[in-house]
């Protein structure tokens, strides 16, 4: 009886350990680009409603983004942004699907900025591309803030005439996600 | 007794290691809840309708759209003369009748707006925005906006002393609907009233209906088209046919029509077309306007 005891306590301890892996989530992570090219007028956006999640032990992390939530100082500039370069009727969302190829190397439960890199698929107006994103991961009382940069290049994505030229074919994109 | 103790234990202990199993088995996994969480958000979420037209006009008269909020748009039209001139007249375009005007977005819902046209006639309007076409959570089959406007004209004449007799007002409610992104189409029920008429046998007040429409050809083109048709009736004038196209590049928007009407005023268009759908009437004209960031929304800070 007391054996059976025994891995029964075991087995739960095991269970719980397995179960201590955090998921770390927000929905008002932000992301921002500027695309301007020889435009005279900057072509820049933010995005306020960002939900992304990641897991601490497995470094799986998530980004979804609603494409209508990008907002444009131009509102005229915001409609040809959804109707002719991102058909956001047809793809309402872009996603990155990936895992932090380092987690290991943070800490959670020091404060402190630690460099990371993830690794994954990028998903714009339904076409996917592997990328590799570095970046940071800052603990400030236990909560992770992740910051990271890149150059999304629009060509590999979507199609517009004046993409290259008087938009720029790199889109300058930052991403700061404060999880809790 | 201790038995029963010894049986509840055991069948306890067989539990909780089940249900650890099913934790361990319960691994975290975020693509998946990701794409769960699409689908529920697809229903859980309110999708809005945009660009059901391109720019706040239709041809002549008010579309559903507003400008944005902190946008000024510019606006220049020009109605030619009729095309039946010819080579020598250069199709109509030595003449024009001409309006400039300036529209603002006071916030996302409301916009107001000014001009001028040729003959000393001063308009203003202010367009509010009532319902959203949207899908998902809150499922709307149609936008509606209404429309006042009011037009002055300077030029006294004999009947029309005051100025009070020389306003007439206009009221339209725009109900549009976006059937998919190539087809868009609106209906504006419109009352125009005249503060002074010549005779008192005339009403003050007249009813029509306008229809407008949208083919997307292109990306950056459109088929346009406009129709007011008059219910009520002044004696000696025909209703309005526009057709043309919407052409935007980047910040503007260029619209290329034909129409049997000289006009750009509620009013004069709708009320006072005076020749048939015919080559001795029928007239290009364009609008062109030109957008400018006045005041940026607050929620874009960049």
């Amino acid at each position: 009886m007391k054996k059976v005891i025994l891995i029964a306590g075991f087995t739960a301890l095991l269970g719980t350990s397995a179960m201590s892996q955090k998921v770390y989530a927000t929905k008002t992570g932000q992301i921002s680009f500027d695309a301007t090219g020889t435009c005279a007028e900057p072509i820049k956006a933010v995005n306020n409603q960002v939900d992304s999640k990641f897991v601490d032990k497995s470094g799986q992390i998530i980004f979804n983004v609603l494409i209508k939530g990008f907002k444009f100082p131009n509102a005229l500039m915001e409609d040809h942004f959804n109707e002719n370069y991102m058909e956001s009727t047809k793809f309402p969302k872009a996603d990155f699907k990936g895992f932090i190829t380092n987690v290991a190397s943070v800490n959670f439960a020091k404060d402190g900025t630690y460099d990371v890199s993830a690794k994954g698929t990028l998903t714009i107006d339904g076409k996917g591309k592997e990328m590799t994103v570095p970046g940071t991961i800052t603990i400030a009382g236990g909560k992770p803030t992740l910051k990271a940069s890149l150059n999304i290049p629009l060509k590999e994505f979507i199609h517009g005439s004046y993409i290259g030229t008087q938009i720029s074919d790199n889109a300058k994109t930052v991403i700061v996600c404060k999880y809790d | 007794m201790k038995r029963v103790f010894k049986k509840h234990v055991f069948a306890l202990a067989i539990i909780l290691a089940c249900t650890c199993k099913i934790a361990v088995a319960q691994d975290v996994d975020l693509f998946k809840s990701m794409d769960e969480q699409d689908k529920k958000d697809k229903q859980n979420q309110t999708d809005y309708t945009t660009a059901i037209f391109k720019t706040t006009r239709m041809i002549n008269g008010q579309s559903i759209e507003n400008v944005g909020a902190g946008v000024l748009d510019v606006k220049i039209s020009h109605r030619f003369t009729p095309i039946n001139a010819g080579a020598k007249g250069l199709w109509g375009l030595d003449g024009a009748n001409m309006r400039m005007g300036v529209d603002y977005g006071i916030n996302s819902k409301l916009m107001v707006g000014v001009g001028r046209t040729k003959g000393g006639l001063f308009d203003g309007f202010a367009k509010l925005k009532i319902l959203r076409q949207s899908t998902g959570k809150v499922t709307m089959p149609v936008s509606v906006s209404l429309s006042g406007g009011v037009l002055l004209s300077t030029e006294k004449s004999n009947s029309f002393n005051n100025y009070t007799d020389r306003l007439n007002y206009s009221v339209q409610a725009i109900i549009a609907r976006k059937f998919n992104d190539y087809i868009s189409l609106q209906v504006v029920p419109t009352v125009i009233h005249y503060n002074s008429v010549a005779t008192s046998s005339m009403s003050n007040d007249y009813y029509s209906v306008g229809l407008g429409g949208r083919i997307r050809l292109t990306k950056r083109v459109n088929l346009t088209s406009e129709y007011y048709y008059r219910i009520t009736k002044q004696e000696g004038y025909v209703n309005c046919l526009s057709v043309g196209f919407d052409i935007e590049t980047g910040g503007h928007v260029f619209q290329f029509h034909f129409s049997n009407s000289p006009d750009m005023n509620d009013r004069s268009f709708i009320e006072e077309t005076t020749s048939k759908w015919n080559v001795d009437a029928v007239r290009f004209g364009f609008n062109i306007a030109r957008v400018f960031v006045v005041n940026k929304p607050k929620e874009v800070k960049l």
